[in-house]
């Protein structure tokens, strides 16, 4: 969708934490803090949730204990029990490395296509970026305006609580498909109902 | 985490040199946007000569058969199996650096963790090709595969050995090449926001998967990169175990043996440590990039080499005490006659491998030498040299002589073919390489900015205040106001 943000950048951590604390307690919304490295608690300052990333990655991993399990079971009892040198047709230690195996395969693969889900991620996605040093050295904290936003103040306010490079972009909040070889315009129109 | 940015002078710095964060871009990205030097040309040229030798290799061997190489009846596995142990040990270097490192939280991980999971990948690559191609019929490889076939189905055999090492190998180069990948990402976008021509903005557009920074972003990426690891951590633990169980769970006199599984994956570490050196030191000279790569970071795995050496020489001497000690006539006969004996026919390889492995890592004892990087490389080649021998003791003189002496094959030597395969995985190992440093970030750029304030050359120096500063107040000063 299609919003109006007004985006701030700083250079230091020590100055982004206050504004970050300030931005929140006078009532603004703020869209996303982007950072070119992981500042570490940055996301408990923006009031964000725990990742269940993690929890996510146990489910796939015991869905690989159960597949590789369950699937040499059935294989080596019912389908097609073989007999190898008169071992036994159900010897779990035997099981353990591929169990094993298979479990992590699953556990990362599941993590990361859900990693990948739920940031939007994959080759050919494309987002607005609002300053491209971002990903260099500045850390860029955007502000959603609504239909009460007064602009000039919360840039005034932004101003006070260190940051510079100050500016108003309308912008897709989303992600699209295509390519950064290219200018996109998204929208044919320009008017916008706020 | 807080924000408190302070680490005890006493530690070297990470990171030399007066940098901010975007010194830290410039250093590291700015050779992808600039055109590659003589070197990397001359370097390019000579691994492509030897990967097009190891594909006329292949070739050979696919179309007329294993009878290209020089392996017989009695010793089935030669070279190519040596050569899989060899590369394969070589990759548990960079899971080293990158998921057990990450766990205990060492900090210098972020200066070569990039370039050495790179090698990972790569060293798997080659390692795989081995027992692929070793099948004979390459065309049917895929039969290891558990799949419904119409043969029955007619499934593989989930007891042995080589299967479980189809699913381990396969398994590590993918869960190597996801974790690589993840931790590419803000990289690659670093590249891509900074890119002015249309090629880059459009090839790392792609490759950079629309990362913006997002600090939600990061928060999963961390948590991703940490279970990740959590889980690689085993992983590379059980590939070489599982590798070393090839072996161990045969009945070969000097195969047979329990101590297979530690000493085989101390022995990687130990091997692809080596290899990490061996690349890093060319990387940094070439690319400029000894700031990152510091002669701290070379002796950190220097240490990391003594001891692993000391590991696998420990556990040399407890195999032969062993074998002598459980008057087991086979396997004492396996080590006096076929190793110790220096006049036997490959007693030689056992004393070069016992010289290169135990002995000579010994001198990194000294820190003048950890810390000298042309001892270092010369150091780490030959420690590879020794770990390949060591790969060949174990497999070529434990079958070359088998229980009837008439079927004994003394006179192995590789054939042309089989040691262009070798040196045609080197050529697809630096060809990659050195693709990989061409257009990718040697270093991780993002991980470098998360340590710089803490570990660069000229935030330490000020930190000379606070480390004068009374406890109590530190407290009140430093921790207490961010939080």
């Amino acid at each position: 969708m299609r919003k109006k943000f007004i985006v701030g950048a700083f250079d230091d951590e020590k100055v982004l934490f206050p504004a970050v604390k300030n931005v929140r307690k006078a009532g603004y919304k703020i869209h996303d803090v982007y950072t070119p490295f992981p500042i570490h608690g940055l996301d408990h300052a923006l009031g964000l949730r725990e990742t269940s990333l993690h929890t996510m990655g146990f489910i796939y991993g015991i869905t690989g204990t159960s597949i590789a399990l369950g699937g040499m079971s059935w294989i080596f009892t019912t389908d097609w029990p073989l007999n190898i040198g008169g071992k036994p047709h159900f010897p779990l230690p035997a099981f353990i490395p591929i169990t094993f195996e298979l479990t992590v395969l699953l556990s990362a693969v599941g993590m990361v296509w859900t990693f990948c889900w739920l940031c939007k991620m994959m080759p050919g996605v494309k987002k607005h970026h609002f300053n491209l040093r971002s990903t260099d050295d500045l850390m860029v904290m955007v502000i959603e305006c609504t239909s009460k936003t007064n602009e000039t103040e919360v840039q005034s306010f932004l101003h006070n609580n260190g940051a510079f490079d100050i500016n108003v972009q309308e912008a897709e909040d989303g992600w699209w498909f295509g390519r950064y070889d290219r200018e996109q315009k998204l929208y044919k129109t320009e008017e916008v109902g706020y | 985490m807080s924000l408190l940015k302070y680490e005890s002078q006493l530690r070297e710095p990470l990171i030399d040199g007066d940098k901010d964060y975007h010194q830290v871009t410039e250093d590291i990205i700015s050779p992808i946007e600039s055109k590659p030097g003589r070197l990397w040309w001359i370097g390019f040229f000579v691994a492509i000569a030897l990967l097009l030798f190891g594909v006329y290799s292949v070739y050979r061997e696919v179309t007329y058969g294993i009878g290209q190489w020089n392996v017989n009846h009695t010793a089935g596995w030669g070279w190519a199996i040596t050569n899989f142990v060899w590369w394969i040990g070589i990759g548990h270097a960079g899971t080293l650096i990158s998921a057990i490192l990450l766990l205990f939280r060492q900090g210098w991980r972020t200066g070569v963790n990039r370039a050495a999971e790179a090698m990972t990948i790569f060293a798997v690559i080659c390692a795989g090709m081995f027992p692929v191609f070793h099948v004979g019929r390459v065309w049917v490889a895929f039969y290891m595969f558990p799949y419904p076939n119409s043969r029955g189905p007619l499934w593989p055999n989930f007891n042995s050995a080589l299967l479980w090492d189809v699913f381990a190998v396969s398994t590590y180069f993918t869960v190597s090449l996801l974790f690589w990948y993840t931790g590419l990402l803000p990289d690659l976008a670093t590249v891509r926001d900074r890119a002015k021509t249309k090629f880059r903005k459009f090839f790392y557009g792609l490759t950079a998967f629309g990362w913006t920074g997002s600090t939600k972003h990061w928060q999963r990426l961390e948590s991703l990169a940490l279970v990740l690891a959590g889980l690689a951590t085993p992983l590379v633990l059980s590939v070489h175990t599982i590798v070393s169980m090839d072996f161990a769970t045969s009945v070969i006199p000097g195969w047979h043996t329990t101590i297979f599984p530690p000493y085989f994956v101390a022995g990687a570490i130990f091997s692809g440590f080596a290899m990490v050196q061996s690349l890093l030191i060319i990387s940094r000279k070439v690319m400029h990039l000894e700031d990152y790569i510091t002669i701290g970071h070379i002796e950190a795995m220097n240490k990391i080499i003594v001891l692993t050496g000391s590991i696998v020489g420990f556990a040399y001497i407890s195999e032969l005490f062993i074998a002598w000690y459980s008057q087991n006539p086979n396997e004492w006969w396996a080590f006096r006659q076929s190793r110790v004996n220096i006049f036997s026919p490959y007693g030689w390889a056992y004393y070069g491998m016992m010289f290169c492995n135990v002995v000579s890592p010994q001198l990194f004892w000294s820190r003048k030498l950890r810390r000298n990087v042309t001892f270092t490389f010369f150091m780490a080649v030959l420690v590879n040299i020794g770990m390949w021998f060591e790969r060949f003791v174990i497999i070529f003189t434990s079958i070359y002589r088998d229980y009837v002496p008439a079927s004994w094959s003394t006179y192995y030597s590789p054939s042309i073919w089989e040691v262009g395969f070798y040196l045609g995985t080197f050529g697809l190992f630096f060809t990659l390489y050195l693709l990989f440093s061409k257009y990718f970030p040697v270093i991780a750029v993002a991980e470098i900015k998360a340590i710089l304030k803490t570990s660069g050359e000229n935030y330490k120096k000020k930190m000379t205040p606070m480390e004068k500063m009374d406890t109590e107040k530190f407290y009140i000063e430093e921790v207490e106001h961010v939080h």
